[in-house]
């Protein structure tokens, strides 16, 4: 059987790489300033929009809806594209799409391409499958740019960059800028605004002169064909807009029904994912916009089978803003590195074993990777219920032999009440002789934590010894 | 079998079964309502962007104050850009006709436009390449942009400003100058878009 | 009104005073709960592991005992979520069990539940003359959203000097078998919430649930901290001439 890539090799088991992450203290500097920051502001925002919970329980239905009908929006979003001039292609896998953009970009004779920042891309590592075609795409995204340029990983779905300070940033820019183009200023200082005006310069002669771009899309409308893509900076529009030839790779999940819908989508997807009313730039087109030659390339690469998921389906609502990354106290204590997907945190949790499918230790163990605190569930815009698919995909997942035991021990104790009443006896008989620390994986407990005093007598000796304290 | 028909075969097999769900929409729809100005201008101040209120007959010269005081002497111009209102302006008007190309759009000193709605809760302008804003890359690659704005086009929230809209056109919305929140997850206004962006409501 | 206490597995096997201190408050308010003798464990540990099969069997043993009650007590968020929330999910749509679950689901209260909404108090007449702070558990929290019941009740509480907990709505890392599974992660929410319970200066931190109290508690212990933890039931019971024990 094939196994989808996620643009990240399968390695470590998630408790692993977290342990190494939760001791970073730099990293979990970083990641507590950075995601408190913006859970404030989300906060904030979506306070104040006093219909939050009916727009919440719009975009999950039309999401819903969409994900039901799929099969007549994606041939309707098809038509209207190709009625507007565009050009659409059907890519089963990671390596089909890669191969599709790769033949686009050699018919235009380019071999330099820019990149709006895409997960769909980076989910089938494009960037290395154009390389080896000779073809060198340069990311624009600022933390994309941070990302590339320190030939590092990305660890946020909104910001892949959150894992750098700006001090860090500087090094890299300063560092590694000249290798990929205009090299960084000598005077750059660590200030956020001078590290932007770097990055400004450092790409400013590459949008004007760059032939081809390639994007991801935020929605796609099947009624009218037209794309959508939210973001900040403007490298967004320069992409979509000054380049001869676009292509856009979009996820089949991304189709939503009506142009109408929209009125939903870009309340609740600015709101969850920046934490603002509004972001600064989207830019909305209809296949070849200003005589474009425009391509899209539509990618199932495992979200089909997804979709035959009654419970896991609900993952694919998802509008990747980001919410329940900011939110999860996991995530903010690990990082994304640790979750080995580009789809980190709570959403990767339970997207990256459903695409990938759990045979490797890491992908069996991220639908552990949570308190199932809920903190994700009740933040999420489209209201994917994480915590509920994490428990079915952990009932699912194979488990090792002394949890088994240990499991099907505890579940026939409490098969009978008399059992546990004669195991907690024994206990209280014992309780002098508990050590203070826990063998083997219950040692994970006992090298912070004490144990609970186990007391002389259980709740239901005391309750029949004294009918229930009336004696 | 093509990869097309492998897809929606699969998708098919998928939802084999799988009943429909109804959509509800409580939420607040199009108001029909004219937009509140002086909530669009403080949502528009909020990304700290140039806001300015003036009357029509003030138009001309405010005009011309906020270019000048930016210093700028080369200014794009698209076609439809009402004439009366650059009359005081002592500026280069350049048009895009020929287009002009990204080099010569990353010389000027700045682009002047209307817009097609603009949105008060969110402080957000929208153009749709319609008359006086021109193709897409006049307002992206010049430094700075100024927006007139009429009160007419000001709608109150974002399912008014979907309902107005054309999908067919190209579209840019823009909420406050080119920013990031890429570092430390601050927002840092100027990247690749216009750094100054100045709006000009007309009561 | 027949009143069932679940009094859960936990609280049954570690931390007896609980129960005692929801059977003697109860009492106090004029309810004779009854303790239903087949009841051990709702399941939850089975089910957020993994193991749907023993959660099943365990919900099903849960239901049979608890059913024909008026109401169901339960001193703990995370019990009274998974009955609630899981049970109906385990039980299927149809047959005895689904019939059972649904009996027993709409009659299942957590202790403040009961106590504001069932029997309409507020004040329960407790004396506990200690600076305590109130961490609300995220199951309490964002299972089946408490509220602020328990601060209501705890604000009635005379000689209580009640002081708001900093990023109280943050997991404490506890999350079942997850302590075990990502021990490194688990310590390092615990440290965080446990910094945060010490910033308040509280004597007393108390909560809806004991296995978050055991897990923080633990914590505060093996630093020599000197602040206890006590179930929220234990302190509503209290009164100027009786402790719990």
């Amino acid at each position: 059987m094939s196994v989808t890539f996620l643009g990240m090799p399968a390695e470590r088991p998630f408790p692993r790489n977290a342990a190494r992450a939760v001791r970073d203290s730099q990293l979990r500097f970083n990641l507590r300033k950075a995601t408190r920051t913006i859970r404030a502001r989300r906060a904030s925002v979506v306070a104040e929009a006093p219909d939050w919970a009916e727009l919440r329980e719009a975009g999950r239905a039309i999401k819903e809806h969409t994900l039901r009908n799929l099969d007549r929006y994606l041939v309707r979003l098809e038509e209207a594209v190709t009625a507007a001039g565009g050009h659409v292609h059907w890519a089963a896998d990671g390596d089909e799409a890669n191969r599709i953009v790769a033949g686009l970009v050699k018919a235009t004779g380019e071999t330099e391409v820019v990149k709006v920042k895409s997960m769909a891309t980076q989910e089938i590592g494009l960037n290395e499958a154009l390389h080896e075609q000779g073809i060198t795409a340069y990311e624009t995204d600022l933390a994309e740019l941070i990302v590339q340029l320190g030939d590092d990983r990305p660890s946020h779905i909104l910001v892949p960059a959150i894992h750098r300070n700006r001090a860090e940033i500087r090094e890299i820019f300063a560092e590694h800028m000249a290798g990929w183009g205009r090299p960084a200023p000598g005077d750059l200082t660590d200030e956020p605004a001078a590290l932007a005006e770097a990055a400004r310069l450092h790409l400013r002669e590459r949008f004007l002169k760059t032939k081809v771009a390639i994007s991801g899309a935020n929605f796609a409308i099947a009624e009218t064909g037209t794309l959508v893509v939210l973001e900040s900076e403007g490298n967004g529009r320069m992409c979509l807009t000054l380049p001869r030839t676009l292509i856009s790779v979009v996820g089949i999940e991304k189709v939503l029904p009506a142009w109408r819908d929209l009125e939903v989508f870009l309340q609740l997807l600015p709101r969850s994912s920046t934490g603002e009313r509004m972001n600064p730039y989207t830019s909305m087109w209809t296949g070849a916009a200003e005589g474009q030659e425009f391509h899209l390339v539509l990618l199932d690469n495992g979200r089909t089978g997804v979709l035959a998921d009654e419970v896991g389906r609900q993952a694919l609502r998802c509008i990747r803003c980001s919410a329940c990354l900011n939110v999860c106290p996991v995530y903010e204590r690990t990082g994304g590195h640790a979750y080995g997907s580009v789809y980190p945190g709570p959403i990767g949790a339970i997207l990256t074993p459903q695409l990938r499918g759990m045979g490797s230790e890491l992908d069996r163990s991220l639908p552990y990777a949570s308190s199932l605190c809920g903190a994700c569930y009740e933040v999420c815009p489209v209201a994917i219920d994480i915590p509920s698919v994490l428990v079915d995909l952990r009932a699912r997942a194979p488990h090792p032999w002394p949890e088994r035991a240990g499991m099907a021990a505890a579940g026939w104790v409490f098969e009978r009440s008399g059992r546990l009443a004669r195991l907690q006896r024994a206990g209280g008989r014992l309780r002098r002789l508990m050590p203070r620390r826990l063998p083997g994986p219950l040692g994970g407990w006992t090298d912070t934590r004490d144990l609970p005093e186990v007391p002389k007598e259980s709740f239901r000796d005391w309750w029949d010894r004294t009918d229930g304290g009336r004696r | 079998m093509s990869s097309r028909d492998l897809i929606l075969g699969r998708v098919r097999r998928a939802l084999a079964g799988v009943p429909d769900v109804e959509i509800t929409r409580a939420y607040r729809g199009p108001s029909d309502k004219p937009g509140d100005i002086r909530l669009f201008e403080e949502r528009v101040r909020d990304y700290r962007a140039v806001v300015h209120l003036v009357d029509e007959p003030g138009v001309a010269e405010r005009v011309a104050r906020s270019l000048a005081e930016r210093g700028a002497r080369r200014v794009v111009v698209p076609a439809g850009f009402p004439a009366p209102w650059l009359a005081a302006a002592d500026v280069e008007a350049v048009a895009d006709d020929p287009p002009l190309s990204a080099a010569e759009l990353d010389a000027v000193d700045g682009v002047i436009t209307t817009c097609a709605v603009a949105i008060a809760e969110t402080g957000t302008i929208v153009l749709d390449a319609g008359p006086g804003q021109g193709r897409r890359a006049l307002t992206l690659v010049p430094d700075y942009h100024l927006c007139v704005v009429r009160a007419a086009e000001v709608v109150a929230n974002v399912p008014d400003a979907v309902a107005r809209l054309v999908p067919a056109r190209p579209l840019t919305w823009i909420s406050g100058p080119s920013a990031t929140s890429d570092i430390e997850l601050n927002r840092v206004e100027g990247v690749h878009g216009p750094r100054t962006l100045e709006v000009l409501i007309v009561t | 009104m027949r009143v069932a206490l679940f009094v859960t597995c936990v609280n049954d096997t570690l931390f007896p005073d609980t129960g005692r201190a929801v059977v003697r408050l109860l009492r106090r308010l004029g309810v004779e709960a009854d303790f239903p003798r087949a009841q051990t464990c709702c399941g939850q540990m089975h089910a957020n592991t993994g193991y749907r099969d023993e959660a099943v069997r365990l919900a099903r043993r849960s239901v049979a005992a608890l059913r024909g009650y008026d109401a169901v007590v339960v001193p703990s968020g995370s019990c009274a979520a998974m009955i609630r929330e899981q049970y109906p999910g385990l039980a299927g749509s149809s047959g005895p069990f689904a019939d059972a679950v649904a009996q027993v689901v709409p009659k299942t209260y957590e202790l403040t539940e009961f106590l504001v909404d069932v029997l309409g108090v507020t004040d329960v007449g407790a004396y506990f003359p200690h600076r305590v702070t109130y961490h609300p558990t995220c199951h309490s929290l964002r299972g089946i959203h408490l509220g602020d019941r328990p601060l209501t009740l705890l604000r009635q509480v005379k000689g209580l000097e009640l002081v708001p907990l900093p990023g109280a709505e943050e997991c404490c890392g506890f999350g079942g078998t997850f302590a075990l599974k990502n021990a490194d992660v688990s310590a390092a929410m615990c440290a965080d919430k446990v910094r945060a319970v010490l910033d308040t200066g509280a004597e007393v931190l108390c909560a809806a649930d004991n296995s978050c109290l055991m897990h923080i508690g633990g914590m505060l212990g093996r630093q020599r901290s000197g602040v206890r933890v006590t179930h929220l039931a234990e302190i509503l019971c209290s009164t100027e001439t009786a402790g719990v024990r």
